[in-house]
C-alpha cells in the first residue's frame, strides 16, 4: 500500500473512533433520558421510597442528595478559598509548599471507596456517630476541599497583577487587598469551579455507602428544626442519597420495580449534573460580561 | 542596627504595637491554617488506614504472604483462608483490559480533534467528553447491569452475563473521557513547527502523526493512559454491579470474578467491625491506598520526562 | 524647543538653586535582583515641591529606583537593596519601617491606568475606608477634593457611582492620580504616566503635574525627553544602573557636563 492510501485509511480509522465515542455518548444519554422520562412525574419525586412493594418514589433520597451537597459545600468552599488564598498569595517557594501541592494532588485523586473507608473509620466508628449526614459530608470534604483550593488558586492567579499593585501602592495591606480586590475579581471563576465540583459531589456514591449509610429514617417534612430526630435537617441522621439508592435497589434490595426506580433516579441524577454544568457555564459568562462591559 | 530616634515621623512610619496591621496577621494565620489542613488530612488518612489495614497481620496473625499470593479466599470456613490474590488479580485484569480498549480509542479521538478536523472536531467531541464525565459511576454500573449483562449472557453457555468482560467494557467507557481529554491536551500543546517541518519534507498526515507527533507527545500520552488506569483500579460500584462478585480466579473474560473494590463494597456491611474477616477487608483498602500512591509516583515520573 | 529653553532659563535664574528644601536623600543606594545589580551606588537628593524627571534608555534602572522609594520592590522575590533613602529622618529601606503607612505618604501612579472594576466613588474611597474613615460626609468631601485636584471632577461629578471602566484612558489615569491624592501623600511617584495615552490626554496630565507640584513633591520616570524638558525642574540621567548626571533640567538639556548625557540627549543611542 502506498503512503497516500495508508493516509486515507488512517484518516478513516480516526474518524471512526471519533464516531464511536460520539455514538457511545448519544446511546447512553438517549437510554437514560428515554427510559427515565417515563418515570419522572411529580409523584415519583415526592413519594417516599418503598422497601418491599413497588410504586415507591425518591423523595427522601432526592432531598438527601441536595442536603449533603449543601453541607459539603458549606464546609469546603470557605476552607477551600482560604487555602487557595494562601497558595496564591502567601505561600513561599519552598519544600513545604511543594508538599502541600502533593497532598492536594493525592487527596483529589484517591478512589472514592478508599475515602469512604476513611470516613467509616473516623466519622462513623471513632466518633461513635454511626451513619450520619455530617459523616458523609466530611468524607466528601476529603476530596472536594483540594478541588476548591485548586480552583481558588487558579482564579486568584488569573486576576491581573496591576490590580493588586494599585491597591498595595495606596497603603492597603495584602490581606485587605485580597478581600476587597482579588477575591471579587476571582469570584466568577471560583463560582464556576464550585458549581462544576458540585456536579461530581452530587453523583458520588462509593464514599457515602459507609458514611451516610443505606437508609433514611422516617422524615417529617413539616418539622424544620435541625435538632429534632424526625426533621430532615438533622445532620446526625443516616441519609441514603440518590446515587446510593440506585446501587442499593439493584444489588441489595428486593423490590420488584427496581429497574424502573433506578431508571427514573438515573435520569434525575444525570439531568441534575447537566444542569449544574450549564449553570456554571452560564453564570460564569454572565458575571464576566457584567464586570467587563462597562 | 542603629537605634531609631523617637520623632513624630517614627511614630507614623516605624512598625510598632500601635500601628501594626492586625488584620494582616490574623488573615495570614487563617489562610495558612486552611492550607495546612491538606497536610493534616493526608497524614491522617495514611496513618489511620495504615494502622487499621495492618491489624489483620499484626493482631490477627494473618500471613501477609498468604494474603497477597494465595488464591483461596475462605474466611468463614473451619480453617479460614485469607488469600486475596483472586481479587488483586481481578483488579489488575480489568484495569489492564480496559486500558487496552480506552487508550487507542481515546488517543485516536484526541488525534481526530487536533489533527484531522481541528476546526470542528473539538466543537463536537469536547462537549461529548464533558457529558461523559458528568455521568455518575452508579449510572454506568446500572446501565451495564440492565443492558450489557443480558447481552453478554446470550453468548455464555451458562450463567448470567456477569463477567470480567462486562466489567472491562463498563470501565473502558468510564475512563475514556479521562484518557481523551489529557491526550487532547498533549497533542494540542505540540509546537506548530513540528508539524510544519514534517509536512515540508513531504510527509503525509498519517506519517507525520505516526513518526513525529505521537513520539513527541508520548510522555503525556502515557500519563493519560496511566491516569485512566488509576481511575479504573479504584472504581468500585460500577464494576461491582456487573462483574459477578465471586471469589474464584477467572479463567476467561467470560467468567465472573471479583476485585479488591467489589469485595470491600459487598462485605464491609456484612462483617462485624473488629473481626478477622473485617480486618482483612481493611487490609485490602490499604492495598488500594498503596497502589494509588504508586500510580501518583508513576505519573510524576512521566511528567518529569516531558520533552515539551 | 528653543523658546521653551529660553523660558526655562528665565525661571531657573529667578529660583534660588541649591537652597531648595530636600524631601528625599538617596545615599549610596544599590538594588539587586538576585545576583544582577540593577542600580549601582547612586546618591542624590530629591527636592521638595519640585518635579524631578528620571530619564535614560530601557533597562537603565530608573523604574527600579522609583519602585524602591515606596518599597514596591518588596513584591519581587529576590530583590534586595543596600544603602539608604532618607525621608523625614528615617531610612525607608529599613526593615522596621511600616510599609503600609509609608505608602500612604509616598503614592504611585502606574504606566497603564489600573482603576479597580468598581465605581469611580469606590475607587477613591478604597484606601480611605481601609484607613478607618467611615463617615460619609468626610468620604464625599475627599472624593470631590481629590477629583478636583486631578482635574476630573467636572467630567464625572454626575456619574460618581458608575463603573470606573466606563471612562476613557486619559480619564482613568487621572482617576488613578485622584485615588492617590485622596491619601494626602507628600510624594507622588509616576512611572511613565502618559506613555499609554493619546497626545491630548498626555498634555492634560502634564498640565496637571505643573499645578500639583505646588503641594506635592513629584518624581516622574519618562522615556519622552520632550516631556522631561516641558515638565520637570530637575533631571537625573540613568545609564546601566549608574546615575550619570543630575542637575537642573535646563542645564542637562543645554550644557550637560557628561559626554554620555549629551550623546543620549542627541539621540545617539536609544
Amino acid at each position: 500500500m502506498n503512503s497516500k492510501m495508508t493516509d486515507r485509511f488512517a484518516t478513516f480509522i480516526f474518524g471512526l473512533c471519533a464516531a464511536i465515542i460520539t455514538a457511545i455518548l448519544v446511546g447512553l444519554f438517549s437510554y437514560i433520558i428515554f427510559n427515565g422520562a417515563k418515570e419522572l412525574n411529580f409523584d415519583f419525586l415526592t413519594t417516599r421510597s418503598s422497601a418491599i412493594g413497588s410504586g415507591g418514589g425518591i423523595r427522601d433520597q432526592l432531598f438527601n442528595s441536595f442536603y449533603i451537597l449543601f453541607i459539603t459545600m458549606l464546609i469546603t468552599v470557605p476552607l477551600g478559598v482560604g487555602g487557595g488564598v494562601y497558595m496564591a498569595e502567601y505561600a513561599p517557594q519552598n519544600k513545604v509548599t511543594d508538599f502541600i501541592r502533593t497532598c492536594i494532588e493525592v487527596l483529589s485523586s484517591l478512589p472514592s471507596i478508599v475515602i469512604g473507608m476513611f470516613g467509616l473509620l473516623m466519622f462513623v466508628n471513632l466518633t461513635g456517630w454511626g451513619y450520619t449526614i455530617i459523616g458523609g459530608a466530611l468524607a466528601l470534604t476529603v476530596f472536594n476541599l483540594p478541588v476548591m483550593v485548586r480552583v481558588t488558586e487558579d482564579a486568584l492567579r488569573s486576576v491581573p497583577k496591576d490590580q493588586k499593585e494599585a491597591s498595595l501602592a495606596l497603603g492597603v495591606t495584602k490581606w485587605h487587598t485580597v478581600k476587597t480586590v482579588l477575591i471579587p475579581g476571582a469570584l466568577p471563576s471560583i463560582i464556576t469551579g464550585a458549581i462544576l465540583a458540585s456536579g461530581r459531589v452530587f453523583g458520588e456514591a462509593a464514599a457515602l455507602l459507609f458514611t451516610a449509610g443505606l437508609s433514611t429514617p422516617r422524615l417529617d417534612f413539616t418539622n424544620w428544626s435541625p435538632f429534632s430526630d424526625t426533621s430532615p435537617l438533622n445532620v446526625f441522621r443516616p441519609a441514603e442519597t440518590l446515587a446510593v439508592h440506585i446501587w442499593n435497589v439493584n444489588t441489595q434490595g428486593i423490590i420488584p420495580d427496581a429497574e424502573a426506580i433506578a431508571n427514573g433516579a438515573s435520569a434525575v441524577l444525570v439531568l441534575s449534573v447537566l444542569l449544574f454544568n450549564l449553570a456554571a457555564r452560564w453564570l460564569g459568562s454572565f458575571i464576566h460580561k457584567k464586570l467587563t462591559s462597562k | 542596627m542603629k537605634q531609631i530616634e523617637h520623632t513624630e515621623a517614627s511614630d507614623r512610619l516605624i512598625s510598632s504595637k500601635k500601628n501594626r496591621q492586625m488584620d494582616e496577621v490574623r488573615g495570614s494565620i487563617l489562610v495558612r491554617f486552611c492550607a495546612f489542613l491538606m497536610i493534616a488530612v493526608s497524614i491522617a488518612i495514611t496513618i489511620f488506614l495504615g494502622i487499621k489495614g495492618l491489624q489483620s497481620f499484626i493482631v490477627n496473625g494473618v500471613s501477609p504472604i498468604e494474603f497477597l499470593t494465595s488464591i483461596n479466599w475462605n474466611p468463614t470456613a473451619e480453617n479460614p483462608q485469607y488469600g486475596a490474590f483472586p481479587f488483586i488479580f481481578g483488579s489488575i485484569a480489568v484495569t489492564l483490559l480496559s486500558a487496552l480498549i480506552a487508550a487507542p480509542l481515546g488517543i485516536a479521538g484526541a488525534i481526530f480533534m487536533t489533527e484531522i478536523a481541528p476546526a470542528w472536531g473539538r466543537k463536537i467531541l469536547q462537549p461529548v467528553i464533558e457529558l461523559l464525565v458528568g455521568i455518575p459511576s452508579v449510572v454506568y454500573g446500572f446501565i451495564g447491569l440492565t443492558v450489557l449483562v443480558p447481552f453478554i449472557g446470550h453468548f455464555k453457555s451458562s450463567g448470567s452475563g456477569h463477567s470480567v468482560l462486562a466489567g472491562t467494557i463498563v470501565l473502558s467507557i468510564m475512563i475514556l473521557p479521562t484518557v481523551t481529554s489529557i491526550a487532547t491536551d498533549a497533542m494540542g500543546s505540540l509546537p506548530k513547527s513540528l508539524r510544519e517541518g514534517s509536512y515540508a519534507l513531504g510527509a503525509t498526515r498519517w506519517q507525520t502523526i505516526r513518526r513525529v507527533l505521537v513520539p513527541a507527545a508520548l510522555p503525556t500520552l502515557m500519563t493519560a493512559v496511566v491516569l485512566g488506569m488509576a481511575r479504573a483500579f479504584g472504581e468500585a460500584l460500577a464494576v461491582q454491579m456487573v462483574i459477578g462478585n465471586t471469589r474464584n480466579l477467572p479463567e476467561s473474560i467470560m467468567d465472573t470474578a471479583g476485585t479488591l473494590t467489589t469485595i470491600i463494597t459487598l462485605n464491609m456491611g456484612h462483617t462485624t467491625y473488629g473481626s478477622v474477616e473485617n480486618n482483612t477487608l481493611w487490609s485490602m483498602g490499604l492495598v488500594l491506598l498503596v497502589v494509588s500512591f504508586m500510580f501518583i509516583l508513576i505519573i510524576r515520573y512521566l511528567s518529569s520526562r516531558r520533552k515539551i | 524647543m528653543v523658546q521653551m529653553l529660553a523660558e526655562k532659563k528665565e525661571i531657573a535664574a529667578k529660583k534660588a538653586p541649591l537652597q531648595a528644601e530636600q524631601i528625599l536623600q538617596v545615599q549610596d543606594l544599590s538594588i539587586y535582583y538576585g545576583e544582577k545589580r540593577a542600580v549601582n551606588h547612586i546618591s542624590f537628593e530629591i527636592e521638595k515641591n519640585a518635579i524631578t524627571a528620571l530619564i535614560g534608555p530601557s533597562g537603565c534602572g530608573k523604574s527600579t529606583f522609583l519602585r524602591s522609594i515606596n518599597r514596591m520592590n518588596d513584591l519581587i522575590p529576590g530583590a534586595r537593596s543596600e544603602g539608604a533613602i532618607m525621608y523625614e529622618g528615617l531610612n525607608i529601606l529599613d526593615d522596621r519601617i511600616n510599609v503600609v503607612n509609608l505608602r500612604r505618604e509616598i503614592g504611585m501612579v502606574f504606566q497603564k491606568p489600573n482603576p479597580f472594576p468598581k465605581s469611580i466613588y469606590n475607587n477613591i474611597t478604597h484606601a480611605l475606608k481601609y484607613a478607618g474613615e467611615k463617615r460619609k460626609s468626610v468620604l464625599d468631601d475627599a472624593v470631590e477634593e481629590s477629583l478636583t485636584k486631578a482635574a476630573l471632577w467636572d467630567e464625572v461629578k454626575d456619574r460618581l457611582h458608575r463603573s470606573a471602566l466606563s471612562l476613557s484612558g486619559g480619564q482613568q489615569q487621572r482617576l488613578c492620580i485622584a485615588r492617590t491624592l485622596a491619601m494626602k501623600p507628600s510624594v507622588l511617584l509616576l512611572d511613565e504616566p502618559a506613555s499609554a495615552l493619546d497626545p491630548i490626554s498626555n498634555a492634560k496630565i502634564e498640565e496637571l503635574l505643573g499645578e500639583l507640584k505646588n503641594d506635592y513633591s513629584i518624581v516622574i520616570v519618562t522615556h519622552n525627553m520632550q516631556q522631561a524638558l516641558r515638565v520637570s525642574d530637575r533631571t537625573a540621567f540613568f545609564l546601566n544602573g549608574d546615575l550619570v548626571e543630575y542637575d537642573a533640567t535646563e542645564r542637562i538639556f543645554t550644557r550637560p557636563a557628561q559626554q554620555k548625557t549629551e550623546d543620549y540627549i542627541n539621540g545617539r543611542f536609544g
